[in-house]
């Protein structure tokens, strides 16, 4: 790759952007919030040269067209929500910052489809089709995330169990190629077998192959019935391993999460109000939905049952928005609880085999106890993603860093060895591509370099992220 | 420590829409739940069994629907639950209501305590558990924060100490027991229904009264005849956004308001 022919904006690159960004939607230097060199992560910091709030796929063709010729970077952001540094426009050059693009075009209620500008937030999409009588399934926790952060990480939430990740509801994208070409991939169809599918390398690309400017998203009936359950166990280790079996049993759960008591503790801490009262040292907590109070119960029986067949101590049923919010806000702050009960944290958001979880787990414990180190966890226990927290606490910069790099390698080492993945819905960005290279091999990651050579020649788009 | 709480079922929804014709509530196809408020009177029931023994038990009034809150009360941890249901009961205001409740009490035997929720979502009025107790000769709190703590000493019978919410400052009071109180909302986490004891728990555990089951079988002291109050039209708030703000003391705000309302000749 080029990167390192790329050069920094010039006092005549931002004259020729002034033509046609007005200055209020442009700035430059220290007028730009440092809030735009970081991501919600906050360990990978660099400023970009220039800030351009685009507000429409044109601005973006002429902005890309230009730093193409110029072997400008271009970084595009949405909420700056990340938490690997994909976002960061680490060698300078121009950040796209794309939330002004946050209109909903269309609702296509035939087709069960919504499209949207990339700008728009998760929450505000949930809320504009729940309000319509649909559901938009993915559901990570962020929901101050825009649409099109979501679509570049292929992110996933806690609904993937039941409904799958973002990747699975894009029909189609609209995206500026580094040419400025604008070019849409995909449509409403439902079967497609025309050719290599562009819109799903599209999705999760992190912003080094096109800039999404649209998206047309697939949308369901929204669910009348949702009940959750949470079900205490004496150990980890039951609670976890009951969730292939629970997952098997056809009760069609749609969340399955698991919460340690460490985790729940830092939450109430945070939140100042105390969880609903449980035994026991780990929770599962399940989600069924469905279109009657009926078929849902049996479902939800069917899998109390087998809980306790599997030494839970009882199974709570979670049925009030009174009662989901004693729940829900708990989970919903495990990262910032964490994140509050420390100097500093870094993560790691691997993915294994579900049937895996509980020895990726002890290995996280052993590491804990050989560094020295606090790491809590949570995740989605029904998917095998796990969001795995080191803390700094009081620790010296290079104690910590040294710590930090050793755990890391030993993570993502154990994660491979179980048949796991580096990311299983954050991404790779800034952050994770040593550990994405060790994982891929030289084969797999010299044909994403020669993919996104063929989309973006001069690596002007997100230089330095994933695979260059 | 015997302790009855009273609950209500509720609309599940706090945008209850009014018929703007004939002014009745729609509550067709409107899901219900246990009134929020009383999920924390239930917590402070169970932790006291829990540190003074005891038992919990439940009363509601209503339809015969109104069983499923009861129910959830069990699941979440209640030993019994009582019933009042009747055509006669239909209908009442504030006062009739706490009168067949405190008639029920008086049927249900000893006890030592009364917990009710601080208010419903959907009366709002926070007068039946003060005409409880006003009803049944027993002294009451409101807006009660926490129960310090309750002695059995019976000579003078039982005494209750507790936490009074006042906003601008908090009343420790002590009680003789029996007594009423209500309780304010967020003072703890109330537990969840257990699936187990939804699977013990059938319908022995409920008894369901009717008029002639109460000490007093006067059916001019109940339902719509037993309320002085007649709801003559029933409204939606008209949305006004012009309003001044007053700040200070809770004194300084009550001289104000006063003054205000003298001015405006509204008292």
């Amino acid at each position: 790759m080029q990167t390192t022919n790329l050069n920094r904006v010039e006092p005549a690159d931002l004259e020729y952007l002034r033509s046609f960004i007005p200055a209020k939607r442009m700035l430059v230097g220290a007028d730009i919030s440092p809030d735009y060199a970081h991501d919600e992560l906050g360990g990978v910091k660099s400023a970009p040269d220039v800030l351009i709030r685009v507000q429409s796929a044109e601005e973006v063709s002429k902005i890309l067209s230009y730093a193409n010729k110029r072997l400008l970077p271009v970084v595009t952001r949405g909420a700056g929500t990340g938490l690997v540094g994909g976002a960061v426009a680490v060698m300078g050059g121009i950040m796209i910052e794309t939330t002004p693009m946050n209109r909903i075009l269309e609702l296509d209620e035939q087709n069960m489809t919504v499209t949207v500008e990339p700008g728009v937030l998760l929450m505000d999409l949930a809320k504009y089709v729940q309000e319509r009588g649909y559901m938009y399934p993915p559901d990570p926790g962020e929901t101050s995330a825009t649409i099109g952060g979501n679509i570049s990480t292929n992110a996933g939430g806690m609904r993937a169990v039941k409904y799958g990740v973002t990747r699975d509801y894009v029909l189609s994208l609209t995206a500026v190629l580094p040419t400025g070409e604008i070019e849409t991939f995909g449509s409403k169809v439902v079967k497609n077998s025309s050719g290599y599918s562009i819109k799903d390398l599209l999705i999760g690309s992190e912003g080094t192959l096109a800039v999404i400017v649209s998206a047309t998203l697939k949308i369901i009936p929204f669910p009348k019935e949702i009940v959750s359950l949470l079900a205490p166990f004496p150990t980890f280790q039951a609670a976890v391993s009951t969730v292939p079996e629970l997952i098997r049993s056809g009760t069609d759960p749609t969340a399955v999460e698991f919460l340690t008591r460490e985790v729940i503790s830092l939450a109430e801490d945070y939140l100042g109000k105390r969880f609903p009262r449980i035994d026991g040292d780990t929770a599962l907590l399940l989600t069924y939905d469905g279109f009657s109070a009926q078929e849902v119960r049996e479902r939800m029986d069917r899998a109390s049952e087998l809980c306790i067949e599997r030494g839970a101590y009882d199974v709570y049923i979670v049925d009030t928005e009174e009662r989901r919010a004693s729940v829900w806000t708990a989970r919903g702050a495990f990262l910032e609880a964490i994140k509050s009960s420390t100097t500093e944290f870094d993560e790691c958001d691997v993915v294994v085999p579900r049937s895996k979880v509980v020895d990726f787990t002890e290995c996280i414990n052993e590491l804990s106890g050989k560094l020295g180190l606090r790491i809590p966890y949570f995740g989605h226990a029904g998917d095998g993603n796990l969001h795995v927290y080191f803390c700094r606490d009081g620790l010296d910069e290079d104690v910590w860093g040294s710590k930090l790099q050793e755990g890391f390698d030993a993570l993502y080492s154990r994660a491979v060895e179980l048949g796991g993945m580096v990311s299983g819905e954050h991404g790779i960005g800034f952050a994770k591509r040593e550990y994405l290279a060790k994982r891929l091999g030289p084969t797999q990651m010299e044909l994403m370099r020669r993919i996104k050579k063929a989309f973006d020649p001069n690596g002007v788009l997100n230089p330095q992220k994933v695979c260059t | 420590m015997n302790i009855i709480v009273c609950i209500k079922q509720v609309p599940s929804t706090s945008n209850v829409e009014v018929d703007p014709v004939t002014g009745v509530l729609k509550r067709e196809g409107t899901k219900t739940k246990m009134n929020p408020y009383d999920l924390f009177a239930l917590e402070q029931a169970f932790q006291l069994r829990e540190r003074y023994g005891g038992t919990v038990a439940v009363l509601t009034m209503g339809p015969n629907q109104a069983r499923e809150v009861l129910h959830e009360a069990l699941y979440m941890g209640a030993d019994s639950a009582v019933l009042a249901s009747d055509r006669r009961f239909a209908g009442a205001d504030v006062l009739a209501t706490s009168y067949t409740l405190a008639q029920c009490v008086r049927k249900m035997g000893k006890y030592d305590l009364i917990i009710c929720g601080k208010q419903t979502t959907d009366g709002d009025t926070a007068q039946v558990g003060p005409e409880m107790a006003e009803l049944l000769g027993i002294p009451h709190a409101c807006n009660v924060i926490s129960v310090e703590g309750f002695s059995e000493d019976t000579s003078s019978g039982g005494a209750l100490v507790v936490k009074v919410n006042m906003d601008d400052s908090i009343y420790t009071l002590k009680m003789k027991a029996p007594c009423l109180i209500t309780v304010d909302k967020d003072v703890n986490t109330p537990r969840l229904p257990s699936y187990l004891r939804r699977k013990k728990a059938g319908d022995a555990q409920l008894l369901v009264w009717n008029m002639d089951d109460l000490p007093d079988q006067d059916e001019s002291h109940y339902g719509l005849t037993g309320s002085p109050t007649q709801v003559e039209k029933v409204f939606p708030p008209e949305v006004k956004r012009d309003r001044e703000c007053f700040t200070g003391s809770g004194e300084e705000l009550a001289d104000r308001l006063y003054s205000l309302l003298r001015e405006k000749k509204r008292i």
